[in-house]
């Protein structure tokens, strides 16, 4: 079972919302396991619900919504430092961005 | 049904819930001007808008030739400065054809700043006295037509706000209003399951082909619909925002695409195809969401729903936005601003379905002359930037 404080959107998800903030140490049971938690994620972040291989998509809302970049495992962060993009790399304030149509510029 | 009896009936036969008069300049070498005869009745209905550029472009002339004959717009001021590129008699020309009073106003055939501030202002107070006497009659909910839009969204948004405003559109399509959803960008990854709704084939089709050319125009630029705010607020990747995004269409069948300007032929749900045709050019397709709101209400939206999970604040010029927030702890922070706090869904205190209630009573309850937070709080925020569009086929639309 899965802690009331992480969200199964559907059944077929590899990963969990958070509902709430979750405090750095917080204990919290993913998949009956005891998860935890490393660092403080907002609510919405996203948790591996049971381990996850490199390479497999990782299922939100019944859908992909990207893959995972190396095994994660059960209760895990789930996020940009593990998965990617199928589509379109993701821009953030730390990566930078320049414009051109290479995808390899971190 | 009947939405409210006090609608604003305009001489070309279309109805507003609001009787907004636009400043409207045609170069941002006009543009101080415009806003100086604006100020002091910018809590009056008298909103500003523009296009910056002085080079010509059909998008940018179609775009201000739908504003300001929206129907929630009763008569238009016309700045220009002079020797600028656009079209100002063409657009005079068709304001003036849909029956709505307008006035031009050259800078430099007027005497310069201060006297055209002067005659504005003047020309103002005649044409709040004209559009006083506009006549009401009874908007139906066929005529009534509601755009949605997400910004500032994080991983909440496509949990609460958004599907919330899904299951209002489900009850507004169902009732005959028109309801568009958009940003092809935003729907990078939902191909198939959006594609599968399309009323015909051709449809599912041309669907399919909006969103392939968004992908292939946020590859060329490098930088997907996906700012820096989404990804601390939970979400990681394109497609994962896109699915969040899609949950405001609802569950209805997909009626038909439209390009920015087209208005729904009749109700039913629309997708708005924002993303220029042809070879990638002027930069991003819509640099902001205000750009998009812009195009939203261009396609005749009375009014706007907007999601927003990081918390934005802003109106809009011309239509009333409603602003639904999805994050519980943002509602928190910035109430003042929020008209709806879907976030309660996740904190067991609202269901999805209550929440689509609420939004759809809230729409209502806009079109009857409830002010929402973003008027109460003044924000008019307008922009049109260059963009290239062909028109749509006759397989965009719904037929007989």
């Amino acid at each position: 079972m899965n802690d009331p404080k992480l969200l199964l959107l559907d059944p077929a998800d590899n990963v969990l919302v958070a509902i709430q903030t979750l405090e750095v140490g917080e204990v919290l049971s993913v998949a009956g396991q005891r998860v935890t938690v490393p660092q403080r994620l907002t609510l919405g972040h996203k948790l591996a619900a049971r381990a996850i291989r490199a390479g497999e998509k990782i299922l939100k809302y019944r859908v992909p919504i990207g893959s995972a970049t190396q095994d994660i495992a059960a209760g895990e962060h789930v996020h940009l430092h593990n998965m990617k993009s199928d589509y379109l790399q993701t821009f953030t304030l730390e990566s930078g961005h320049t414009f051109s149509t290479s995808h390899d510029h971190h | 049904m009947i939405i409210t009896d006090q609608a604003f009936l305009r001489a070309d036969g279309r109805k507003g819930i609001r009787n907004n008069i636009v400043v409207a300049y045609l170069v941002e070498c006009a543009h101080h001007v415009a806003r100086e005869i604006v100020y002091p009745y910018r809590e009056r209905g008298v909103h500003l808008i523009g296009f910056g550029g002085c080079y010509p472009n059909d998008y940018a002339a179609r775009m201000m030739r739908t504003l300001c004959t929206h129907p929630n717009v009763g008569g238009v001021i016309l700045l220009s400065l002079g020797c600028e590129s656009f079209n100002r008699n063409a657009l005079r020309e068709a304001i003036a054809a849909s029956g709505r009073p307008v006035e031009t106003l050259v800078i430099q055939q007027n005497g310069g700043t201060r006297k055209t501030i002067e005659q504005g202002r003047r020309q103002l107070e005649e044409m709040l006295l004209a559009v006083a006497q506009v006549p009401r009659a009874p908007l139906h909910m066929n005529e009534f037509i509601v755009g949605t839009v997400c910004g500032g969204s994080d991983a909440t948004s496509g949990i609460t706000a958004n599907p919330g405003i899904g299951r209002a559109f489900d009850r507004l399509v169902e009732q005959k209003a028109g309801c568009i959803f958009e940003e092809t960008g935003e729907l990078i990854g939902c191909e198939d399951i959006m594609t599968a709704r399309a009323a015909t084939p051709e449809l599912a089709g041309i669907l399919r082909d909006s969103v392939t050319k968004a992908a292939r125009y946020y590859t060329v630029l490098g930088h997907g619909s996906f700012a820096p705010g989404n990804a601390e607020g939970g979400l990681t990747t394109q497609e994962e925002k896109s699915m969040g995004a899609y949950a405001k269409s609802g569950a209805s069948r997909i009626s038909g695409l439209l390009k920015p300007g087209d208005v729904p032929p009749r109700g039913g749900l629309y997708l708005l195809d924002v993303v220029p045709d042809g070879e990638v050019r002027f930069g991003f397709p819509n640099i902001n969401d205000n750009a998009e709101i812009a195009e939203l209400i261009a396609c005749g939206s009375h009014v706007i729903l907007f999601s927003t999970g990081r918390g934005s604040v802003v109106g809009s010029a011309i239509s009333p936005v409603i602003k639904i927030c999805a994050n519980p702890e943002t509602y928190r922070r910035m109430s003042e601003d929020m008209d709806v706090d879907a976030g309660r869904i996740l904190e067991g205190r609202a269901s999805l379905d209550e929440v689509g209630g609420e939004i759809l009573a809230l729409s209502l309850a806009v079109a009857r002359g409830t002010r929402t937070k973003s008027e109460e709080l003044g924000h008019q925020e307008f922009v049109l930037t260059y963009k290239s569009f062909e028109p749509i086929g006759p397989a965009c639309l719904p037929h007989n």
